[in-house]
């Protein structure tokens, strides 16, 4: 592996496999929530305590960068799967596309949920 | 395969033998479902998000309410569904290429599979059991 010049793509690669099994573990948060909705309001308190602490906002914060740029990522996959966009400008370009996206999907969905819920 | 398939004298080609098996062992099945699941969830991504917007900030009996009326639970569950089933497969691919002790490989896949099934059915109950209003 140490002769390949390491590039922007192959490191994409990983941070997609990273940031797929991060969702995995976080599928946890998901159905704790859910499970405390229908549980009833002091179980459903604790999850609110939880996703509205420091911590709690930050993985919060984490999983919506980790789903966005997965999503980004994987479609990026999709237009490969299909046969497009394999010179060397158009896969560099898919990737920065995930790149950048990615992180702006995620603060984009944290203003709109600040400016909606936030301070409910 | 089992002993049947591979007798000591096999009028089988080699080549019968393997083809259609591929690395995996199973064909392209896993590969066309983790398409189909990851199409699902991106179609599903803008309602789910917009269901879990609605929801922050308010309390349980809001939740509760919300996640009950069936189009929020329709979405909420296929998300769920596509999402379990892809992280089932994505998941078995990684242990797959890191995990190479072959015992440790059955237990991890299988511990996998338990994961995914229980997050699956963890959720739908609890959708279910809102939607039901017991």
């Amino acid at each position: 592996m140490q002769v390949y010049r390491w590039t922007l793509t192959m490191a994409l690669s990983i941070v997609h496999r990273a940031t797929g099994i991060a969702l995995y573990v976080g599928t946890l948060l998901l159905v704790w929530w859910l499970v405390a909705a229908a549980s009833g309001p002091a179980a459903y308190a604790h999850v609110q305590a939880f996703t509205g602490s420091i911590i709690g906002r930050l993985i919060v914060f984490g999983y919506t960068w980790a789903l966005m740029h997965h999503m980004l990522s994987g479609i990026r996959h999709f237009v490969w799967d299909l046969g497009y966009g394999f010179k060397a400008n158009e896969r560099e370009a898919l990737t920065w596309g995930a790149l950048i996206g990615g992180i702006a999907l995620t603060v984009l969905i944290w203003i709109i949920a600040y400016a909606n819920g936030g301070g409910r | 395969m089992s002993a049947a398939d591979t007798p000591k004298r096999s009028m089988r080609t080699p080549l019968g033998r393997v083809r259609n098996l591929g690395a995996a062992h199973s064909g392209t099945s896993d590969f066309w479902r983790q398409r189909i699941t990851g199409v699902a969830m991106t179609l599903l991504m803008i309602p789910a998000l917009v269901i879990i917007m609605m929801l922050l900030g308010r309390n349980q009996v809001y939740a509760a309410q919300t996640l009950s009326s069936i189009p929020v639970a329709v979405i909420l569950l296929l998300f769920i569904f596509a999402s379990a089933w892809h992280m089932k497969i994505g998941m078995q691919v990684v242990i797959e290429d890191y995990v190479h002790n072959e015992k440790l490989k059955l237990v991890s896949v299988m511990l996998n599979n338990f994961f995914s099934i229980g997050v699956a059915l963890a959720s739908t109950y609890a959708i279910l059991k809102l939607s039901s209003g017991v």
